[in-house]
């Protein structure tokens, strides 16, 4: 498929949407366009795994073209996978919303630009076209994240934005930094990812690791690293479920990649410090999140807090060396997309079903909503990193690489971390699932739009975004295809340059 | 010709420090509008005079990209789309008074040549000059703007004060931007613009204000106990 195509299809999506017609026509051109990604995406990664040339979009001179690898395309698969479960997901729970169709319109034109603007984020290969790209998901996310237009929503896209900009515009300067770098050095390539590695032994090291530090600080603002996540938990707790899936899922997955294209460039210079930062901020964010986790009381909050900490991970893994965990930080990448997603279902399927989002609220869910309780519990068991789960097999490959190249005080620290985020979420969702208690009417409930809470049954379009969003966690977990597995490895060695 | 033209430029360029710092302590929002317009010409006049020094044809885009984004469409923008009554208002109680303000703000602007000295002595001598350092200070001061204020408005502007900041450090440093990239940036401050503006006015009306630096509804709560409303 063509690559322009694939960034076509949302934008042609989102013009669909917009027609005035009946409740089924928005959810259903935005499930078909999702679908239609996917299959593309899939047949890329496809010949990407076979090790076939890929054909690239549009060549011209102004755009250095769109290109893809087997880092870019992983994340492109894993996007396109959760916008369709998301879209799966949305129909029935969006309909249990007050859905005005100039509301549901905006859902759905929001729903496929923020799509767009994710794609475009692995396919361009032009750093500063990258960043605006960046910027158009907080953009394009923000008025999802203050759809249910309450005040806390409205409270959390205001913090998400304005610090998200704030950090888009460090990363901006950084970003030109890097282009004085780049004319500084003599070799006067395209500005690209590539071109950079090129350029980057001739690079003065001042400014690579000024610019270095900047990107990282600016859109380690979106990724959610500590000490800069604070708009995180709000933003991803208040946003729509399907949108949380999406933001958490895989939206701080494709900002984390920009910053991964920088550690190869950084690897080819002389003295780069890349993978000391990466292994220090990662620490802190997973333990800054694994001891915030305890003392949280909206199930959704936990959640966001747990992206945070698989962030660290990742940026952990990354800075134990690409050589010897890239291949486990790759994995971790996947899991966690396709785990986390899967979580913000189970947990939309729970607000679906009692109405409200407060952990001491919730008891006994098994008993009211086999299927949303035991979603639950299964979501919290693989995100946390229970065998014989997608993360588990990460974390362990991590820790693993971690040994072996001899990091033992970091690994074992991540491994303690790890293991009190999973006590931390498990207490809560094993009590909300079997605890015994009064079921007490929602305290909260008056937050919630009518027509919500007290659902007898999940709709038919949420139980199968359930089923299908599930299928990867487990298989995952025992269980990596050869094509997929070649991509890990292409992307690892990307990540080393 | 060429001492007159970096003479000018620092005269730019240290104007542009002026409009940072009264958008620090200026309480009216109208009048943080007209020093964020002002600092915005000064940035395409520092950009012009640049591209006439350097013959670097690249930034006469910059400027007018600029001149006609931010003086021209975003003032535009920003009145279709956020509540109109907001220009009237003006901030009484501040996070900092405004002498303090200003204090951390000036040992903002030390700390910024501080930052770019290293920069300065890394690159080719005819990137040297007044604008990185300042444009560091410009991002520095926009971030502090976001931190101080509280009405929505002077928030926006701060943040498009930091891109300014950005760009006028930008300009010394990288010349030859394609124009594309410098029209994309264009179009994604008006975005910006234009997203703010309509989430300032959904939160205005439903909850009652625009100073939304008050907003402090979602903490975390004791486990067990009740969201405040």
């Amino acid at each position: 498929m063509n690559l322009c195509l694939l960034l076509l299809l949302p934008l042609a999506a989102t013009l669909l949407v917009c027609l005035p017609a009946n409740k089924y026509w928005a959810p259903g051109v935005t499930l078909v366009s999702s679908l239609m990604i996917l299959v593309g995406v899939m047949r890329l990664a496809w010949l990407m795994a076979a090790g076939q040339s890929v054909m690239t979009g549009w060549n011209t001179g102004l755009l250095h073209g769109l290109t893809v690898d087997g880092l870019s395309v992983l994340i492109l698969l894993l996007i396109a996978f959760i916008a369709t479960t998301a879209a799966i997901f949305s129909i029935g729970y969006m309909e249990h919303q007050i859905l005005t169709p100039w509301k549901r319109r905006l859902y759905y034109a929001n729903y496929n630009l923020f799509v767009f603007s994710m794609l475009a984020i692995p396919v361009l290969v032009d750093p500063t076209l990258v960043w605006i790209a960046v910027e158009l998901t907080t953009l394009c996310s923000a008025l999802l994240v203050s759809f249910e237009n309450t005040h806390e929503a409205l409270e959390a896209a205001w913090k998400y934005v304005v610090l998200s900009l704030m950090g888009a515009g460090i990363a901006l300067f950084g970003f030109l930094v890097l282009f004085a770098a780049m004319q500084t050095s003599g070799r006067g390539g395209a500005y690209t990812w590539s071109g950079l590695i090129a350029a980057a032994p001739a690079m003065p090291p001042v400014l690579l690791q000024a610019a270095f530090l900047l990107i990282l600080i600016g859109l380690g603002t979106k990724v959610g690293l500590v000490p800069m996540h604070t708009w995180l938990p709000d933003a991803h707790s208040q946003a729509p479920s399907p949108v949380c899936a999406l933001l958490s899922g895989i939206e701080t997955t494709t900002i984390l990649y920009v910053i991964l294209r920088l550690f190869p460039v950084l690897h080819a210079a002389p003295h780069g410090h890349a993978d000391i930062w990466a292994m220090v901020l990662g620490l802190i964010s997973v333990g800054a999140a694994a001891f915030l986790l305890l003392q949280v009381s909206d199930y959704k909050r936990l959640l966001a807090f747990s992206t945070v900490e698989h962030m660290g991970i990742i940026l952990t893994a990354v800075g134990l060396g690409a050589s010897v965990a890239g291949y486990g930080a790759m994995q971790q990448v996947v899991s966690h997309a396709v785990t986390k997603s899967f979580c913000f279902f189970a947990a939309g399927a729970v607000l679906l079903v009692t109405g409200t989002r407060q952990i001491a609220a919730v008891r006994g869910l098994i008993g009211k909503s086999p299927l949303a309780g035991a979603a639950l519990i299964f979501g919290g068991l693989a995100i946390t990193g229970a065998p014989p789960l997608a993360v588990f097999l990460s974390e362990f490959t991590i820790l693993k690489a971690g040994l072996t190249a001899r990091h033992y005080l970091a690994t074992g620290l991540l491994a303690l971390f790890i293991v009190i985020a999973f006590f931390g979420i498990m207490l809560h969702f094993n009590r909300m699932v079997f605890g015994a208690g009064s079921d007490q009417a929602s305290p909260e409930g008056a937050a919630f739009p009518a027509r919500r809470g007290n659902l007898p049954r999940l709709p038919w379009s949420c139980r199968l975004a359930l089923f299908v969003a599930a299928a990867p966690v487990l298989v995952l977990g025992v269980y990596i295809p050869p094509p997929l597995q070649n991509l890990l490895t292409q992307a690892a060695a990307a990540l080393k340059g | 010709m060429t001492p007159w033209l970096d003479n000018l430029n620092a005269l730019a360029t240290g104007l542009f420090l002026l409009t940072a710092f009264g958008m620090v302590a200026m309480r009216q929002v109208r009048g943080c509008l007209n020093l964020f317009i002002l600092q915005s010409v000064l940035l395409a006049a520092s950009a012009v005079l640049l591209g006439l020094r350097y013959s670097a044809g690249d930034l006469y885009g910059v400027a007018i990209v600029g001149i006609v984004s931010k003086v021209i469409l975003l003032p535009w923008l920003l009145r279709k789309t956020a509540p109109a009554e907001i220009y009237t208002r003006r901030e009484v109680d501040q996070v900092l008074n405004i002498p303090t303000a200003l204090l951390i703000a000036l040992a903002l602007v030390i700390l910024s040549y501080f930052l770019a000295l290293p920069l300065l002595n890394a690159v080719a001598p005819e990137f040297r000059g007044p604008n990185l350092p300042i444009g560091i200070a410009g991002l520095l001061l926009g971030a502090f703007t976001i931190t101080v204020r509280r009405e929505a408005v002077p928030l926006l502007l701060g943040l498009l004060a930091m891109e300014n900041g950005a760009f006028l450090a930008g300009i010394a440093l990288a010349r030859h931007l394609p124009l594309l990239v410098e029209l994309a940036i264009a179009t994604d401050g008006l975005i910006v613009v234009f997203i703010v503006g309509v989430l300032t006015r959904a939160i205005q009306k439903q909850v009652g204000t625009t100073a939304v630096g008050e907003m402090a509804h979602l903490k975390e709560t004791p486990a067990g106990g009740e969201a405040p409303r």
